[in-house]
């Protein structure tokens, strides 16, 4: 089984680098992008048996750093 | 006096700490990170700036998780001196001894250069041996120095004096100019600017000589 972790800054953390990537995508003519978030995505093989919960602690422990950044667990049969 | 200096694959700062500590008059022992206890009779540890397993996931992420981390933690939760310069800072952020976080500098590129810092506190072990107010000159090396910290939090640190090192022009978009961060117990200090990179004449200047010089003099003496 498979679990996909998406890791993203919260909001109100400022995030240059999306910052930079809107005002690339502006340099190439996309107008109308007001704001990108860059965040990642973490992709787990995993134990048959292994629970959502296990995720959220690793999560919680190293995946994520929730001082800046929010994360959503989806798991994949 | 007696200070441990950790080692990850990726630190290249270790020696040069190291080395900040001897001329202090500290004896040195360095510490790898795979060890599961530290040295027995440290006075403070150190740990060094560098790219510590490559910055992957997070700068200082996996560091923060090594072995050797969780007895630095609980050393400091005893009460114990911890300074962590650079991706120290980063480190000691990740464990949650010190509050905030690090991102990508503001303007997105690596910066090294002299840095002129303002010394916000006096009131630790670190800053004792400077004037406050005093304007100092310290290199800065990264890519991730950007302290990222709420109003709240801000607002906390300047009130409780936790503020030991400001940037006097914001080079990487640090909330409130901040440098240097002290712990609520003021024994634990991170920092991103380089104070052991400022500690001989050959250096082109050594204002990061009181620091250790501070340290040592307050340790030996505690």
């Amino acid at each position: 089984m498979k679990a996909k972790v998406h890791v993203m800054l919260k909001t109100g953390v400022l995030d240059p680098q999306g910052e930079a990537v809107r005002h690339a995508l502006g340099t190439l003519g996309f107008d109308g992008v007001e704001g990108v978030r860059q965040g990642k995505v973490i992709e787990l093989d995993l134990a048959d048996g292994t629970s959502e919960a296990d995720v959220t602690e690793m999560c919680e422990k190293l995946l994520a750093n929730t001082v800046i950044e929010r994360y959503s667990i989806e798991m994949v049969a | 006096m007696k200070a441990g200096v950790l080692t990850f694959p990726g630190s290249n700062c270790d020696r040069d700490l190291a080395q900040g500590f001897k001329l202090a008059g500290a004896d040195v022992e360095m510490v790898w990170h795979k060890e599961t206890s530290l040295p027995a009779g440290l006075d403070v540890i150190g740990i060094p700036g560098g790219f510590s397993f490559g910055d992957y996931l997070r700068c200082g992420a996996i560091a923060a998780r090594s072995p050797i981390c969780a007895a630095v933690v609980e050393f400091a939760k005893g009460g114990g001196h911890v300074i962590g310069i650079c991706n120290g800072f980063q480190v000691l952020c990740e464990t949650g001894l010190l509050p905030g976080a690090l991102m990508r500098n503001a303007g997105l590129t690596f910066l090294c250069r002299q840095q002129e810092l303002i010394v916000e506190s006096t009131d630790s072990a670190y800053t004792r041996g400077y004037e406050t107010g005093a304007r100092i000159t310290v290199p800065i090396a990264h890519h991730d120095g950007n302290y990222s910290a709420d109003e709240a939090l801000v607002a906390q640190l300047r009130g409780e004096g936790r503020v030991a090192f400001s940037y006097a022009d914001n080079p990487n978009g640090s909330a409130g100019d901040i440098a240097g961060v002290l712990s609520e117990n003021r024994r634990v200090l991170g920092m991103m600017p380089h104070p052991e990179r400022a500690t001989e004449a050959a250096h082109g200047n050594r204002d990061g000589a009181p620091l250790f010089a501070s340290l040592v003099d307050a340790l030996v003496t505690a």
